[in-house]
């Protein structure tokens, strides 16, 4: 566009020195001038604001954190500039997912780290983030130009690719171990991960990264009649991992079949994605920065503005192995949580003391620990609060059959792929 | 398994059920495991023959057995109409199915995902879920994609989304 502005101007001037007749001069000079104007405009326009270095508390117009940094002087975060050491990876980059990044840009989150495979389409345009301009352009490439003009101090690294392939599995599991970023930081290179795909083998996938990397996540879904959806915080070993339990959704509490019309496989809304997208970077924003209460499962049914929630416990059979060990190092490490958990007990009591909260009890309150069940039993025992449902069913027990080795032509595999192959010939 | 139709079910009794739960990163247990892959396959194919009900062609890909590859074809109105058929074993398999995708179909129905993808989430993921892991790629192939293409096709081509290749039909006739 500059460049053929400039053109324009070139253009006009060679004009004006071929041409004899001086009545035609004027318009060419006012040609001249708007050509000019439109070349400032289109600068201002693309003026992008500069890196800044640290994050600063000053009331001013030209801040971009003004309002966050008084979040500090609201006391309700102790220290918000540390939102620039962490790093999140964003897997998924729809509705939930393009907007959950938008909101942790605007927030200026250290680093984000963002995977998806798709293209931006027209039937996109229903939700929010991404522009009918961008149609064509991968979800990755297309949030990447969007997020870097919003906050150029957030570090953006984008992954085309699928990651319930087995490549892209890899590439998944390198990049959330990859720590150049914060290389003091204990852990893997990310902070939290947050799962916002649209199936149950994707978050199966990040299920097992994180289980296998003991990677802290949150799940997040909004269902196919749009109008429910659900966060939920997944601790390895602590919480129950995505595989301990069938997938819960949230009841919609109006008969299914008049919801469900044949042959259309996903509704989607910009609202319900949105308070989705919300209430699970609040969640973020309250685990990353430490305050208030995280939810472990936050419900939301937007027919009858219904929010459960609820805790689950892992499963002490839950078929996924690296769940399993991380269960073990949950339980071996009791000991040390229980010591941390009386000193911080401790301190509060002796700070208590020292100005106490209420002179009298009169109703004899008192806070009792919750009970932690060593062994972590199966306390999954198909007991879930109202309003809440299981997607899928569990897999049935069955009698593992007799190992019996049979060696020979049958069992080998290259002899197998070939008797496929003489079926597939005929 | 009701409402399914008594056909498919006599099928699904006879294609023989896997024990291994390996799945592409379990090193030799995925080798044992693909073993009962190709039995279960071989056994699926064998009948749909002696049935003269032969319906699709798959092998894999590449050595490890992650990707597959081959073709699927359903007979309405007495004419053939044939489709490439491809997959990805994914790496957290059997616990999640196979994405069974029609890529020339992609775009063509509202019952796909991305890429061709056929859906299959209400009638055959809870199948597989309850059924892990006796229930391999052959599974997937009666339960998933056979009732896909019965319900589809004929749609697919009577509104005229998809029209019918003569030669298909006559050269690759088995």
């Amino acid at each position: 566009m500059e460049a053929e502005l400039k053109e324009l101007v070139n253009d006009l001037h060679s004009l004006k020195k071929s041409i004899s007749n001086p009545s035609h001069l004027a318009l060419i000079d006012k040609m001249h001038l708007h050509a000019e104007n439109i070349a400032t405009l289109e600068k201002s326009g693309t003026t992008r604001r500069s890196k800044v270095k640290d994050m600063s508390a000053e009331v001013i117009d030209s801040n971009p954190y003004s309002r966050l940094m008084a979040l500090q002087r609201m006391g309700i975060v102790n220290n918000y500039e540390r939102i620039r050491e962490f790093s999140v990876a964003i897997v998924g980059i729809g509705g939930v997912g393009s907007v959950a990044a938008e909101m942790l840009t605007r927030c200026g989150i250290g680093r984000l780290l963002l995977y998806d495979y798709d293209k931006v389409e027209l039937a996109n345009m229903n939700r929010l983030f991404f522009r009918p301009e961008q149609v064509g352009m991968t979800k990755t490439d297309a949030a990447v130009q969007t997020l870097s003009e919003i906050n150029p101090d957030v570090v953006l690294e984008s992954y085309t690719l699928n990651i319930t392939t087995v490549e892209g599995f890899d590439t998944f599991m390198s990049s959330l171990t990859n720590k150049s970023f914060q290389p003091a930081k204990s852990g893997s290179g990310v902070d939290l991960v947050l799962s916002c795909v649209d199936n149950y083998e994707a978050r199966m996938v990040v299920n097992q990264a994180c289980n296998e990397l003991n990677q802290t996540w949150m799940e997040s879904g909004v269902s196919e009649d749009a109008v429910s959806g659900h966060i939920q915080l997944l601790i390895p070993g602590e919480t129950a991992c995505f595989a301990c339990v069938p997938p819960l959704v949230v009841a919609s509490g109006i008969d299914e079949r008049t919801l469900k019309r044949e042959g259309v496989c996903a509704a989607s809304l910009p609202t319900t994605m949105g308070v989705v997208a919300g209430l699970l970077v609040q969640n973020t924003l309250k685990y990353l920065l430490k305050f208030g209460q995280v939810s472990r499962y936050l419900g939301y049914n937007a027919l009858k503005d219904y929010f459960p929630t609820m805790e689950m416990k892992p499963n002490s059979q839950c078929s996924n192995a690296a769940c399993l060990e991380r269960q073990k190092e949950y339980i071996l490490a009791k000991p040390t949580r229980d010591a941390a958990a009386k000193a911080k007990a401790d301190k509060e009591v002796l700070s208590a003391a020292q100005n106490p909260v209420h002179a009298d009890n009169e109703w004899n309150i008192s806070v009792v620990d919750d009970e932690e069940v060593a062994g972590a039993s199966g306390g999954n025992s198909g007991v879930l609060p109202e309003g809440i449902v299981h997607e899928l069913p569990v897999a049935d027990e069955y009698p593992k059959p007799p190992v019996t080795e049979t060696v020979g032509p049958a069992d080998d595999l290259e002899e197998l792929r070939r008797q496929l192959e003489a079926l597939n010939a005929d | 398994m009701e409402g399914w139709d008594p056909n498919t079910k006599s099928t699904l009794t006879q294609i023989p059920l896997l024990t291994i739960k390996a799945g592409p990163r379990d090193g030799a247990a995925w080798t044992q495991r693909l073993k009962e892959e190709y039995k279960a396959l071989i056994a699926y194919t064998s009948m749909n023959k002696s049935k003269d009900n032969d319906w699709f062609r798959i092998s894999a890909a590449n050595p490890e057995g992650t990707r597959w590859k081959g073709k699927c074809w359903y007979v309405h109105n007495l004419l053939k109409y044939e489709f490439d058929l491809q997959f990805d074993v994914p790496v957290t398999y059997p616990s999640t199915a196979p994405e069974l995708e029609l890529p020339e179909l992609d775009g063509k129905t509202e019952k796909m995902y991305r890429g061709g993808k056929i859906c299959l989430t209400v009638h055959f993921k809870p199948l597989w879920a309850k059924n892990c892991p006796r229930f391999g790629i052959a599974h997937a192939l009666c339960l998933g994609l056979a009732p896909w293409l019965a319900a589809e096709i004929p749609v697919l081509v009577d509104s005229g989304m998809i029209k019918h290749k003569d030669d298909v039909a006559t050269s690759s006739e088995s």
